[in-house]
């Protein structure tokens, strides 16, 4: 189990080194630098301009401006915002938690509706349940986020009156950020109504990221499900006189179950692709949205730390899901 | 744990304390506006969103009155103008109380010439303790060329600043009332040195304005409170919140359910059904900008007034306005809007006559078709919402007269500076103003400025117009200036070294409820004398 582990953490160094290089790379693609982006109509001297350029390190070659990026990421240090001037660790530690949270309950919503559609389209295989769920999942996989979330936010938010539109908690309540995770410093604050406008606020945007994981989740659970149903032993059970209940909860569920952990797990790249979407809706104050602004301000030291922070947790998501499921299955731990 | 951040955790639990007990009142106005800001210091800044951020708390020397450009009086009462037009003295206002840090500041003196000496040494002089804090990058300082016209700063006595100028400069006075212009607190500052967090200076602002800053949550809100002791008067409402709110149908759609009761930038398409919703007033306002077409002057044929308005002539800019702006432009006859003053409304356009265009054409001896290029940004802009689509249109209406417009356009950095070096034919840009004065305008089309790199894109001198917008820009008396500037528009008019296509209009939805709003040409976004009934 050990040289397993090992081995898997070994390919986690050169993937998060490709990473950085490849981030580091990207946002000098796109097309104007920071000090352009600040100039507008107005033009600058030429002096002035490289006096900015000098100061911002961007009149080096690129390969020391890779080098001083590397040499800093050694020492903890993911720089400094050209824009905010704050430690891009700093940043990214405040606004993570909003998006970890929003990633949270997104599954919660997926999982806790993909299960049961999966399961029911399983069941009654071809009928008119399996057709319409599945078909709700695959509209649900090719939404575009965007549009989604302004039409449920003009149906449920406008029209209806439901929910609030955007925002993670009403202007009402006011309190300073413990854990940062709105629906726990909700309940530290004691302020009455707090926690449950916190749940409020969350609905659509879970919603609207959730779909997508919802979508794949349910997917997975039919095809997993349609397979257990025709194993010997669920025939076993079956003959045996069990309740249909329980041969499907019990013995057939728990084996389809394998699979879509591992299709959960692996929905952390879209929950945090989607979130950049997501949280620029409904002003959720994340990352992904502060990543979206750093783009329009060519905020480089910004935006290749946050990208590489995010992909280093995805790279360790991925590198836990692994784990676990060679500890669950034997077969993967071997490589067989 | 580091100093800073014991520091900052220190500031944010005595924040934590004093908000505990804060509750939204009854008047409370929501703004939703648009991003967030970079801080909280506006002379480090050139964005509107952190400029409007940063404004509920501060004043000037001089400001801009509410709703229009005209300068009036702020933190001087008065001030008087030398002879020569060098020298300004500034009589400054008794009694102006700064506001409390929530990061424990207290002060303990009103507002003085110090605070003026250090918001302007700060940007002016590279040797200053505050000089190089948060960046120090003072764009609009350089770029109004502050340093080579402030000759000398001095405080007379604790109300009286006299400054020094190289050369008399009319605009100068509204160049103060600009975000540059913003007085801090001198003692805010050496508090602030004294514990070692200068940079908290940007961070937690401190000034005399009519809002105290409360809290700023990252990319979500931003509150304020009225400040009882406002030398102007206490603002009507008590409560002033931005709600960070990026999209502009989440802002319509919070407007809408009363979550916000001012929203920033609507979309165009939003723009009918706002005029019909029976909860919001669509305010209207021509902006501070003009989208135009220069013609290189020193490239043949349009070194030729005949050709340039033959192409203005063959353009429909009212096929223009109507389709591309969709409502939101007003087709302009001359460089600058209607709002600013000196607009000469007497100087007629050109009118859309391809017939006429031909002609004049040919008696120019212009063989077609001829091959030309036409440049349009790769970008949208305030005054252009799509330069390319009009480029579009322009190269159908050009045709029709046997001018073959090659479409031309580069990465948006690239693109201004290849105009700036002249090597376009013809090419669309625009400008966005900064005070309201002309001159801030007009120096697009002076002799200065029309040299390789130049802000000039027509490259064209013409000595009648430059000698006017120099002495213009020397003289203090604003009845000649108009005078000069009303001139300059017909000479441009005439010449027609570029053709003005269109100012667009901005538009600001508000709830009915609220009163007093009033839209700023400068496209600024200003609480104090609204009410929330």
């Amino acid at each position: 189990m050990l040289t397993y582990i090992g081995r898997r953490l070994a390919l986690t160094i050169p993937t998060i080194f490709a990473l950085m290089f490849l981030t580091f790379l990207a946002v000098r693609l796109v097309p104007g630098d920071p000090v352009e982006v600040r100039t507008g109509e107005r033009g600058i001297s030429p002096e002035r301009l490289a006096q900015f350029r000098h100061e911002l390190g961007l009149d080096q070659p690129v390969w020391k401006q890779f080098a001083d990026y590397v040499s800093g990421l050694a020492q903890g240090d993911f720089g400094i915002s050209l824009v905010t001037k704050e430690p891009v660790l700093k940043e990214f530690l405040t606004l993570f938690p909003a998006t970890l949270e929003l990633a949270f309950f997104a599954t919660v919503f997926a999982v806790t509706f993909g299960i049961p559609f999966g399961v029911v389209a399983a069941l009654r295989r071809g009928g008119i349940l399996d057709h319409g769920l599945m078909g709700v999942a695959l509209f649900g996989y090719s939404m575009p986020i965007f549009w989604w979330g302004l039409l449920l936010i003009l149906f449920f938010s406008v029209q209806l009156d439901l929910t609030p539109v955007s925002g993670r908690i009403d202007l009402l309540y006011y309190f300073e950020p413990v854990t940062g995770f709105m629906t726990i410093d909700a309940l530290i604050s004691g302020q009455e109504g707090a926690f449950a406008s916190a749940l409020s606020h969350l609905v659509l945007p879970a919603v609207v990221l959730g779909t997508i994981p919802l979508a794949a989740i349910a997917r997975m659970t039919r095809s997993s499900m349609l397979e257990v149903l025709e194993e010997d032993y669920v025939r076993t059970a079956r003959a045996k006189g069990l309740p249909p209940l329980r041969v499907i909860g019990l013995h057939a569920l728990r084996n389809a179950m394998i699979p879509v952990v591992t299709v959960i797990g692996l929905q952390g790249g879209t929950l945090l692709a989607g979130a950049v979407l997501t949280e620029t809706i409904f002003a959720w104050p994340g990352v992904g949205k502060w990543l979206i602004e750093s783009i329009f301000r060519r905020d480089y030291p910004a935006l290749q730390g946050g990208v590489l922070l995010i992909s280093s947790i995805l790279v360790l998501v991925n590198l836990g899901v692994d784990i676990v499921n060679g500890v669950i299955n034997p077969r993967v731990r071997h490589g067989r | 744990m580091s100093r800073t951040i014991r520091g900052s955790v220190a500031a944010v639990s005595f924040a934590a304390a004093v908000l505990a007990s804060t509750a939204l009142s009854a008047k409370t106005l929501v703004y939703c506006s648009e991003g967030s800001p970079e801080n909280f210091t506006p002379a480090l800044n050139t964005t509107g969103t952190s400029l409007d951020a940063a404004r509920p708390v501060f004043n000037q020397l001089v400001e801009f009155e509410r709703g229009t450009t005209k300068v009036v009086p702020g933190l001087a009462e008065k001030w008087d103008i030398s002879d020569d037009g060098k020298v300004i003295t500034f009589h400054l206002r008794k009694g102006v109380k700064f506001h409390s840090g929530i990061n424990n500041f207290k002060p303990t003196r009103d507002f003085n010439a110090d605070d003026v000496l250090f918001s302007f040494n700060r940007q002016g002089d590279p040797k200053h303790p505050y000089h190089k804090v948060s960046g120090g990058a003072y764009d609009y300082y350089n770029d109004m060329e502050m340093p080579k016209l402030i000759q000398k700063l001095e405080k007379v006595d604790d109300y009286t600043i006299r400054m020094t100028l190289s050369e008399p400069n009319a605009p100068f006075i509204a160049n103060l009332a600009m975000d540059l212009g913003t007085i801090h607190s001198a003692e805010y500052a050496d508090f602030l040195m004294k514990q070692g967090k200068p940079e908290q200076f940007d961070q937690i602002p401190v000034g005399t304005g009519p809002f105290q800053f409360v809290a700023y949550q990252k990319d979500a809100v931003i509150r304020f409170k009225a400040f009882p002791q406002y030398w102007g008067g206490k603002a009507k409402i008590d409560d002033l919140v931005y709600a960070i709110t990026p999209d502009a149908t989440a802002r319509y759609a919070k407007l809408k359910k009363g979550e916000c009761q001012v929203m920033f930038g609507p979309n165009p398409a939003d723009l009918a059904k706002m005029k019909e919703d029976k909860d919001i007033n669509l305010l209207s306002q021509p902006g501070l900008n003009i989208a135009y077409v220069a013609f290189n002057v020193q490239k043949k044929p349009f070194d030729d007034k005949h050709v340039r308005q033959a192409y203005i002539m063959a353009i429909d800019k009212a096929a223009i306005i109507r389709d591309v702006y969709q409502g939101a432009g007003q087709a302009a006859k001359n460089l600058i809007p209607p709002t600013i003053w000196s607009y000469n409304d007497k100087v007629k356009d050109y009118g859309y006559d391809p017939e006429k265009a031909r002609q004049l054409l040919k008696e120019a001896g212009v063989q077609t078709p001829l091959d030309i290029d036409l440049w349009y940004m790769p970008v949208q802009r305030p005054y252009n919402p799509n330069a390319k689509r009009i480029a579009e249109m322009m190269q159908a209406d050009l045709a029709k007269v046997g001018l073959n417009a090659k479409l031309v356009t580069y990465e948006w950095g690239e693109y201004r500076k290849r105009l700036q070096q002249g090597e376009h034919i013809t090419g669309q840009l625009g400008w966005t103003g900064d005070n309201g004065d002309p001159d801030n305008f007009f120096f697009l089309l002076g002799c200065s400025a029309a040299r390789a790199g130049g802000q000039n894109l027509s490259k064209w001198c013409d000595k009648n117009f430059d000698d006017r917008l120099v002495k213009a820009k020397q003289i203090p008396n604003v009845a000649e200036r108009t005078k000069l500037y009303e001139e300059m528009q017909t000479i441009a008019h005439d010449e027609a070294p570029q053709m003005t296509i269109a100012h667009s209009v901005v538009f600001e939805p508000i709830r009915k409820e609220v009163t007093g709003y009033k839209v700023s040409p400068l496209g600024r976004h200003d609480f104090y004398g609204v009410e929330v009934k």
